[in-house]
């Protein structure tokens, strides 16, 4: 794929959202529960969290496509929480089947462009160059069924560019794909996201895939915000207990706080704002700050140990029975098998603490 | 040898493996259909094909039937019934008549279901179920009952309405409902082979409002359907008898009812006639629209 084919739209200012406390019910679902979130001209944002969070119904709330009963949506600085989908200038990528069936990867691309009056020579060149952007030039004249899985939403994105949106939303548009395709895809949608320069609401509940390509991730759980931040921040600095737990693997070993630091394994470690404040609780710890050293007559017991290519990850059972896991590279892993007694400690790295 | 292989793949392969090893071995020969079950397929088809086909069989025996010939003791065969067809100025303005209610209950059909239908998936799914009951209700309600309620107003109609409230062709109004049920499930299954919703969303985000993604994006994709309902509707009211006789319209089953009595040949001959004119619009129609659907079918998973 040529990536010095020309931009479809090279402004590099995308503009700014806010959303100011946005609510939505379902019935009795309360969906979106004064959502706020703002997101910085250019930016790509990944809103994560588990499925049932409101994800897609903030998204949908963005493009369009569905209502707020509660709260504003601004873009630019202006309203558009009463404009219609059609008249918002959004591009979205769908999950998968979006595509119309009817049409070839080309005139899909230019539908948009179509409906902009834009005349027919000018709209094929257009959709071409945008095909081209996403690396399938070639693939113009064939049909989405004739096409995979991948390439059917590297079409679905150069539709949603053709149309120089204001905004670019996608909802989870890798999920329906295979783990290599998925990787690939998604680092060619950040390049031409970073290329275009538009300002991108990236819907995900996979955890790799918000940290990989955000420039910030959201962290949503039942219709709220949890914490945004940049994806080392949001790793390192959890501000909340869902967070703590659901970004990354974490271990929950006992420990004991005074407060402002937390005694686990014999260490002291410092403690996060926002953990529990004092007595027994179970600090939540990262396996890559968990440190094992083969010793005899060591406290743990190793259950097993698995090569994860150039990482490796060991389980190991604590005198209290607690399992924790550790990661470590490859070359560290000397000496450990299953049976194996080592030493545990811990990095003195900020830690997150919850009540027992 | 008739072990190894299959082993083999389940274990060289871990995911695709398995699949391979699933299937019975010496795949080739034993796929074959025994040959009793073949020879049992055979019968039943020749028996539902027999039972289908006699009675056409039979009246084209009856209709092309020529003068009785005492010696041989046996019919002429003669075109003169169906050639009667054209001769015959009630049946033909009935035919026309039939014809224009079927156009019109066509169009009045798709009108009111594809954007309802539609609306219903995108918009309000939950009231699908609603939507559905309704127009399947026409199957539950006899002919008779709809006539005896609907009477009056075909009598207003004909007395307030001049010329076109008189007409035979305001019989569409009822055939559009008699239709919906068959119309209803064909637009419906079409509807269901295609990601009916996120096309309407991604339509709309591109900057088409509603009658243009019905138009542009959705109707294309579910064209089968929309044929395939509009020759159910086509046959349907080609056939309708009960509720045009009752009402007195002179539509092509009532002529044809009326003109067996007299001539029970051409009789036989029109209806004939109109089954095969159903047939062959069933097979041009298909004909016209190789797999309009099958373009919908999802691609296969695979690597891009
Ligand atoms: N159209 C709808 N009708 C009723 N409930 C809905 C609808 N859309 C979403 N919900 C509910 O709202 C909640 C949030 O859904 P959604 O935004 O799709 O979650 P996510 O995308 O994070 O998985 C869920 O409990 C879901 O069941
Ligand atoms: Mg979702």
């Amino acid at each position: 794929m040529s990536v010095a084919s020309p931009s479809p739209a090279a402004t590099g200012h995308g503009v700014a959202v806010a959303f100011e406390d946005m609510h939505r019910w379902y019935g009795s679902v309360h969906a979106l529960r004064g959502l706020s979130l703002e997101i910085a001209p250019g930016e790509l944002i990944a809103l994560l969290g588990p499925s049932g969070c409101g994800k897609t119904t903030a998204l949908r709330a963005l493009g369009g496509l569905d209502e707020v009963d509660q709260g504003r949506i601004l873009v630019g600085g202006k309203d558009m929480t009463r404009v219609p989908a059609n008249k918002r200038n959004m591009g979205i990528v769908f999950q998968a089947y979006s595509l119309f069936p009817n049409m070839t990867a080309r005139d899909n691309v230019a539908y948009g462009l179509r409906l902009r009056g834009v005349d027919g020579a000018k709209r094929k060149k257009k959709a071409e160059e945008t095909l081209e952007l996403v690396g399938l030039g070639a693939q113009a004249s064939r049909y989405p069924h004739q096409m995979s899985g991948g390439q059917q939403q590297r079409v679905a994105l150069a539709r949603a560019l053709a149309i120089e949106p204001s905004v670019l939303l996608l909802d989870e548009p890798l999920s329906a794909l295979d783990a290599k395709v998925r990787r690939q895809l998604r680092e060619e949608i950040r390049r031409i996201q970073i290329m275009v320069g538009i300002t991108t609401l990236f819907v995900t509940h996979d955890q790799e895939e918000a940290l990989a390509m955000g420039d910030r991730v959201g962290v949503m759980s039942a219709g709220r915000l949890e914490q945004i931040a940049a994806p080392a921040e949001l790793y390192d600095r959890p501000a909340t207990k869902f967070v703590a737990e659901f970004v990354g693997l974490t271990n929950r070993i006992p420990g004991r706080t005074d407060g402002s630091d937390v005694e686990v394994l014999g260490t002291r470690v410092p403690l996060l704002p926002g953990a529990t404040d004092r007595g027994a609780v179970q600090v939540l710890v990262r396996p890559e700050n968990v440190r094992l050293a083969a010793a005899d007559g060591g406290t743990g017991r190793v259950l097993a140990v698995s090569f994860l290519g150039s990482l490796c990850r060991a389980q190991v059972a604590l005198p209290d029975e607690t399992i924790v896991v550790a990661q470590m590279s490859a070359t560290e892993s000397a000496g450990l098998y299953p049976g194996a007694t080592v030493n545990v400690s811990v990095v003195p790295a900020p830690v997150f603490a919850v009540a027992e | 040898m008739s072990q190894a292989p299959g082993f083999e793949y389940a274990a060289a392969a871990q995911d695709g493996g398995a699949l391979i090893s699933k299937r019975p071995k010496g795949a080739g020969k034993g796929r074959r259909t025994p040959l009793s079950q073949r020879a049992a397929r055979i019968v039943v088809l020749v028996l539902v094909l027999g039972y289908l086909i006699l009675p056409l069989f039979a009246m084209l025996e009856f209709s092309t039937r020529g003068d009785f010939d005492r010696t041989t003791k046996t019919f002429g065969r003669t075109l003169d019934s169906f050639a009667a067809i054209f001769s015959n100025d009630d049946l033909m303005t009935s035919i026309i008549t039939s014809l224009e209610i079927a156009v019109l209950t066509v169009f009045g059909m798709l009108v009111l279901l594809v954007p309802t239908m539609v609306w219903t998936v995108v918009r309000v799914p939950r009231m699908r179920r609603v939507v559905e009951f309704l127009c399947l209700l026409p199957l539950a309600i006899p002919a008779i009952v709809i006539v005896v309620g609907i009477a009056p107003i075909y009598r207003w109609m004909g007395q307030n309405l001049g010329g076109f409230g008189a007409s035979a062709l305001t019989l569409a109004f009822i055939d559009v409902i008699l239709v919906l049920p068959y119309s209803y499930r064909a637009i419906d299954s079409s509807l269901r082979s295609i990601d009916t919703a996120t096309l309407s969303d991604a339509a709309r985000s591109l900057g088409a409002g509603w009658p243009r993604t019905i138009f542009s994006v959705i109707v294309p994709n579910i064209r089968g359907g929309i044929l395939s309902a509009s020759v159910l509707a086509i046959a349907l009211v080609l056939g309708e008898y009960t509720i045009s006789s009752l009402l007195s319209f002179n539509t092509v089953q009532v002529v044809i009812y009326l003109l067996g009595k007299r001539n029970p040949y051409v009789s036989v001959a029109v209806s004939l006639a109109a089954l095969v004119f159903a047939f062959v619009l069933l097979f041009v129609i298909s004909r016209f629209a190789p797999g309009a659907d099958s373009r919908a079918q999802r691609a296969e998973e695979e690597p891009a």
